[in-house]
């Protein structure tokens, strides 16, 4: 029935190159991914030392089955230029490029991580990218950056750039992102890659950040950075299916294999017909309730 | 030298003392022989008036203070007291040399008592624990003999014993009357529970009574009684009581604290000991409080009642006592005004004495009945043993409290501390100092997870299994912090000098600490 | 050989973090001064460190002053690397394979 473990990317969590020590314990909080930053939260004039420390970490530390994520700066600056330099090297997970705002932006990073591979002698394609969207280029070449590398892991919109480029600020029921995190969302569904939300920056208000986090759930996306531990907890417990949705996605599955086994072409569960979308949501609440290691009677949590 | 049953070699003698090695938690019986007393009889007609004194001096004089003498102190004000050195200023003055101090603890307001080593004042000490200033001197060998470090159930059965006598207790009370009955719990500095100094006042032999609040007669209610009570001093204030729980009863927002808090609370929940009636001592300090309120939750939303909650109380233990959902609480000491207030108000919030609480030999201490307790550590070593008094640098610094009292006791004991702090791992093939020993320890959580000691408790990890934590043996968790900080090189100490001896709760030694060389 | 033409700093003094200063040092050779929250237990290693990178980057003249507060190993090497670079002046650094 699950046929390859997914991967969750339900929370990305932030965690800045100027400050060394919350690096080596990221892991504790049971995020999916581990974002390092060598970007926005790394001030002119401390770019050179983060990159050493990230660097270092990288090659240092044992972050286990946590995926690892380095922003770096963005690709058409000499910053960006040496950031890929040094963090390729050390060989993360997946290189995010900020301000994506068009397809070239990936494939100049492609080019320059694909010669560095080839001089270090990593196999060709082993980082991969994930872009971050963060103003209206961005987003009206959503399709075409979804489609521009083997390498693109998914996509994600960063809003506080993005809201400001379109004279607007965030509010509570985010309209101002709609239309953004709409496009995106069928960008990366149309090719099949990851859709990840912007972070929730008020890190006091614990209601307000559930909404959010419902809304983009049901919005589609796959997952949502965030930039504290205690917003970890509420994110998982949002994607994860619950007892009903797993139990119920196991039930169709039994109807299934009754009919096959009946060689009934018709397949209902509780008198409804099921059709093939339900199979899919299904097998999909399956694999995330596998992913995130709830299915075999163990505990319910995350 | 002896080796004792935690493998700690201990020296035969010590003080002119013989040592008894440690041979097991309950391995050891107490002397046949009667209670110490070296209280005298004492007359006092109604002519004689009351028991004030203009001033400490006056008081230190009426008491007979001499030479060599041993004075101790309460510590229930903790970081707020302001009653040890007022005192010791007064005794210096008089030119009184060579006293033991043996209070029942000594917190990092007491650095200034280095000065009153320096200049003979004091030549002996005997405490819970050493921090601070006062830690890195002894460490550093500033004392003759060793200092012995005794928990606070330990201390009771010394004095009963006859290994600690107590010649003038200097009590800090917040109200007392002209004859010498107190409480803690009314007036303008209150600490709560004197837990402490109950036992200081039963059995030194002469009582000197410090307040700020001279109350009628007859003070109410009584915790501490006339007739164990000699002089009463008034002074301007003895203690500020909103220190008492200062950077430790707190409500912490730090998410690694918070999350060895909730994983702490996972062990309780499927502990299989968090059932209607159970008891707790949760303790104070970020990660106690934080699993106290996270219990809490869980005690409201599966509707679970504590018969008891022992020890030191905070706010967050007596707000579940208001809720009805801890029945009872037994309170040795108050960490802020609210469990102090509620001390006063109910009868149900029951001031104990710290022997009664911990006392190995006094006839079934209330630890005895205790399902689960939280203790934390400086370090532990694969064998789960503990030390809670010396830095991973070797210098004092830590207090052994109630701790291997309460985990020797209790039927689940937890131990609650971070994989590193910092560079320094807190799990390690040796600890500087064993305080606890291992097989009082039923498991240890970590921000990674929890290793259980199955020899103590073999159920334990059957059951975890169902919580969705993380378990690991003692040998993983110490590898996966040295992976991170590095392994930390050994303590180079003085092994020629002895800087104190660790009792544990039965007398017996269960190490000693040798003093540090310069870095 | 790499010279050190200046004085500079990386890092903090903030918990696990180190501070390292490293200024010219003409015809005195190498000196490090160390000071450290947990000498006791990790100083040489915190020596050997700092020494492992000085001698990567060839530096045989510079006073180094380190001021730790706890930083694990591989924050030590970042930030005397980073002090080094900036020291020397150094752009292009050959970044070696994880």
């Amino acid at each position: 029935m699950v046929a390859e473990k997914i991967k969750l990317r339900r929370t990305m969590m932030y965690v800045s190159g100027s400050s060394p020590a919350n690096i080596a314990q990221a892991t504790i909080y049971g995020a999916d991914s581990l974002m390092f930053d060598l970007e926005d939260s790394v001030s002119v004039n401390e770019k050179d030392a983060a990159r050493f420390v990230i660097y270092h970490a990288l090659k240092t530390i044992d972050f286990g089955d946590t995926e690892t994520v380095v922003r770096i700066n963005a690709i058409n600056t000499e910053t960006g230029h040496q950031d890929l330099e040094a963090i390729v090297r050390a060989k993360p997970d997946v290189i995010r490029l900020p301000k994506t705002s068009c397809a070239q932006d990936v494939w100049d990073a492609e080019a320059m991580i694909a010669k560095i591979e080839r001089n270090i002698g990593f196999k060709e394609g082993t980082i991969k990218l994930m872009a971050a969207l963060e103003d209206p280029s961005g987003i009206l070449n959503a399709r075409e950056i979804a489609k521009s590398s083997k390498r693109l892991i998914g996509m994600a919109i960063g809003a506080e750039d993005f809201v400001t480029s379109m004279k607007t600020t965030r509010s509570p029921l985010g309209v101002e992102l709609a239309t953004a995190r709409g496009l995106l969302l069928m960008a990366c569904r149309e090719v099949g890659i990851y859709a990840l939300d912007t972070v929730y920056s008020d890190i006091n208000n614990d209601e307000g950040f559930l909404e959010e986090v419902k809304l983009i759930k049901q919005l589609g996306f796959d997952g949502k950075s965030c930039i504290h531990p205690r917003q970890i907890k509420p994110i998982h417990q949002v994607f994860t299916p619950t007892i009903k949705e797993i139990d119920y996605a196991i039930r169709t599955f039994g109807a299934i294999q009754e009919a096959e086994e009946k060689h009934s072409g018709v397949i209902a569960l509780n008198g409804k017909m099921i059709d093939l979308p339900m199979v899919e949501r299904a097998r999909r609440v399956i694999r995330l309730a596998d992913a995130a290691g709830i299915l075999d009677g163990g505990a319910y949590g995350c | 030298m002896l080796t004792n049953a935690v493998n700690r070699n201990i020296p035969e003698k010590i003080n002119n003392k013989k040592l008894i090695p440690y041979q097991g938690e309950f391995a050891l019986s107490p002397a046949d022989a009667p209670v110490a007393s070296y209280r005298k009889l004492k007359k006092r007609t109604p002519d004689m008036g009351n028991k004030i004194q203009r001033d400490l001096t006056a008081a230190i004089r009426s008491v007979g203070l001499k030479d060599g003498m041993t004075i101790s102190f309460h510590h229930g004000f903790r970081d707020g007291d302001l009653t040890v050195l007022p005192v010791l200023e007064a005794i210096r003055a008089l030119g009184i040399k060579n006293l033991t101090l043996a209070p029942s603890s000594l917190t990092d307001v007491h650095d200034p008592v280095v000065e009153f080593i320096k200049d003979g004042t004091i030549t002996h000490l005997e405490s819970s624990g050493l921090r601070g200033k006062l830690g890195k001197a002894v460490s550093e060998g500033i004392l003759e003999n060793p200092v012995v470090l005794r928990t606070h159930g330990d201390r009771v059965r010394a004095i009963q014993a006859g290994e600690l006598n107590i010649d003038v207790a200097f009590l800090a009370v917040a109200s007392a009357d002209e004859y010498g009955n107190a409480t803690g719990c009314t007036g303008k500095n209150i600490c709560g529970a004197l837990g402490y100094a109950m036992v200081d006042a039963k059995y030194a032999a002469n009582v000197v009574l410090i307040t700020d609040n001279l109350v009628s007669y007859p003070c109410s209610p009584i915790s501490i009684d006339q007739s164990d009570v000699d002089c009463v001093v008034v002074v301007d204030q003895i203690g500020d009581s909103a220190l008492i729980g200062k950077g430790a009863a707190r409500t912490t927002r730090d998410p690694k604290q918070l999350l060895i808090a909730e994983n702490t609370t996972k062990v309780i929940e499927y502990s299989g000991l968090f059932v209607e009636g159970f008891s707790v001592q949760t303790g104070v300090g970020a990660v106690p409080i934080a699993v106290t309120n996270f219990l809490g939750e869980r005690m409201r939303t599966q509707n679970i009642h504590a018969a008891f909650a022992l020890g030191g109380i905070g706010a967050a233990i007596t707000r579940l006592h208001q809720e009805g959902y801890i029945q009872k609480i037994l309170a040795v000491q108050s960490f802020d005004t609210e469990a102090s207030a509620a001390l006063c108000n109910d009868v149900t919030h029951i001031e104990t004495e710290t022997g009664t609480y911990a006392n190995i030999f006094g006839n079934g201490c209330c630890i005895n009945k205790l399902d689960i307790c939280i203790l934390s550590a400086l370090e532990m070593d694969t064998h789960f043993n503990c030390n809670i008094l010396t830095g991973s640098n070797g210098e004092l610094r830590g207090a052994l409290g109630g701790g291997p009292d309460c985990a020797g006791a209790a039927r689940l004991s937890i131990m609650a501390m971070p994989l590193i702090r910092g560079r320094i791992p807190s799990i390690v093939d040796e600890v500087n100092t064993i305080c606890t020993p291992g097989t009082s320890v039923d498991c240890v959580v970590t921000e990674y997870g929890v290793a259980v000691n199955t020899a103590r408790n073999p159920d334990l990890t059957e059951r975890l299994r169902k919580s969705g934590l993380k378990l690991f043996t003692m040998q993983q968790l110490k590898e996966m912090a040295e992976r991170l900080t590095g392994k930390p090189e050994p303590i180079q100490y003085n092994r020629d000098k002895i800087v104190a001896v660790v009792e544990y709760r039965d007398g017996s030694i269960i190490d000693v600490v040798y003093q540090v060389l310069p870095e | 050989m790499c010279q050190i033409t200046k004085k500079s700093y990386a890092g903090s003094l903030e918990s696990s973090d180190v501070l390292v200063q490293i200024s010219p040092n003409p015809g005195k050779g190498l000196e490090i001064d160390l000071k450290s929250t947990v000498k006791r237990q990790f100083g040489n290693a915190i020596l050997a460190t700092v020494n492992d990178v000085l001698r990567e980057f060839d530096i045989t003249e510079a006073f180094v002053s380190i001021d730790d507060k706890g930083a694990l190993d591989c924050t030590i090497r970042a930030r005397v690397s980073a002090a080094v670079c900036r020291a020397a002046a150094l752009t292009d650094y050959h970044w070696k394979v994880g």
